[in-house]
């Protein structure tokens, strides 16, 4: 085989990947908006984030997919379906009743970012401004690249996002233990 | 580089931020607007990614590691929000929420 076919062949493969993830990602995020059980759009906001975390690797994006795995389907998405369990499932029936004014509002609000967005991309794409990728090394997007520009370039936003994340377990508790002392308070 | 230009990616993006706008501005229950809202996050994040693949500049994989991090706050307080509104037995319907309407 010439290393000309072998370069296509490598190039079919990813296209493979690519549709299979960007597919599950789409229909995984319909999924998550069209379900009327709270714990089943939970579980389908799993199924989007690994696909997108494929999509990550493709971009040599490898250590943004392995913390996207971590932090997102390892704790948001468990911190969701506690939270599910115990407030209960409640469904909500989103589609019953006909549309409703808002519900055509909304659909025409979203549509128009969508035509707006995929029109600014087709111009760019079709003047050639999204084809010319840059060369990388094979470490673009290690995690000694990311670890190194974070302590160095970043140094200001890592610690204030470790202050924000602080701040934001400390509000989290406050807003989850002391619910039940605001209604004695207005009982008493 | 192998496979679909970033334009491709870009178009994903697009329907993804779409998908999770229809829920956040249709959906009632307030987590499943929580979750949508997940969704329109991932989306810039997938932006910022391919763009920074565009580019070869790692600061828009480290803008995305930001993201995250304020995704997950905005999880936790949204979270809470919500358990502190089911302690209180408020129906967990955003359009009955209407107390703050002037």
């Amino acid at each position: 085989m010439t290393p000309l076919l072998a370069a296509s062949a490598g190039d079919i493969l990813v296209w493979i990947v690519w549709a299979a993830a960007a597919a599950a990602c789409l229909v995984s995020a319909v999924a998550v908006v069209s379900f009327s059980d709270a714990f089943y759009s939970a579980l389908a906001l799993i199924g989007n984030l690994a696909s997108l975390a494929v999509l990550y690797l493709l971009l040599s994006a490898e250590f943004v997919a392995a913390a996207q795995v971590l932090v997102y389907a390892g704790a948001i998405v468990v911190m969701f379906l506690f939270v599910i369990a115990y407030v209960g499932g409640h469904a909500d029936t989103p589609w019953k009743g006909g549309p409703s004014v808002q519900t055509i509002a909304a659909i025409a609000a979203a549509a128009a970012i969508l035509i707006e967005v995929l029109v600014v991309i087709g111009v760019q794409a079709g003047g050639g401004e999204l084809s010319d990728e840059a060369d990388i090394s094979g470490a673009f997007g290690s995690p000694a690249q990311i670890g190194e520009l974070f302590l160095t370039d970043h140094l200001l936003a890592f610690e204030i996002t470790s202050v924000v994340l602080l701040v934001a377990a400390v509000g989290g508790v406050i807003l989850g233990s002391h619910a039940r002392r605001f209604d004695e308070g207005e009982a008493g | 580089m192998l496979g679909p230009d970033i334009a491709w990616y870009l178009a994903v993006a697009a329907f993804l931020f779409t998908v999770g706008a229809l829920g956040v501005l249709l959906r009632r229950n307030p987590l499943v607007v929580l979750l949508s809202l997940e969704l329109m996050l991932n989306a810039a994040n997938l932006t910022l990614i391919a763009f920074a693949r565009q580019h070869g500049s790692l600061n828009g994989q480290i803008f995305a590691l930001a993201v995250m991090a304020v995704a997950a706050s905005e999880v936790v307080v949204g979270l809470g929000l919500i358990v502190a509104m089911a302690r209180r037995r408020v129906i967990l319907d955003v359009d009955q929420m209407t107390t703050l309407r002037g």
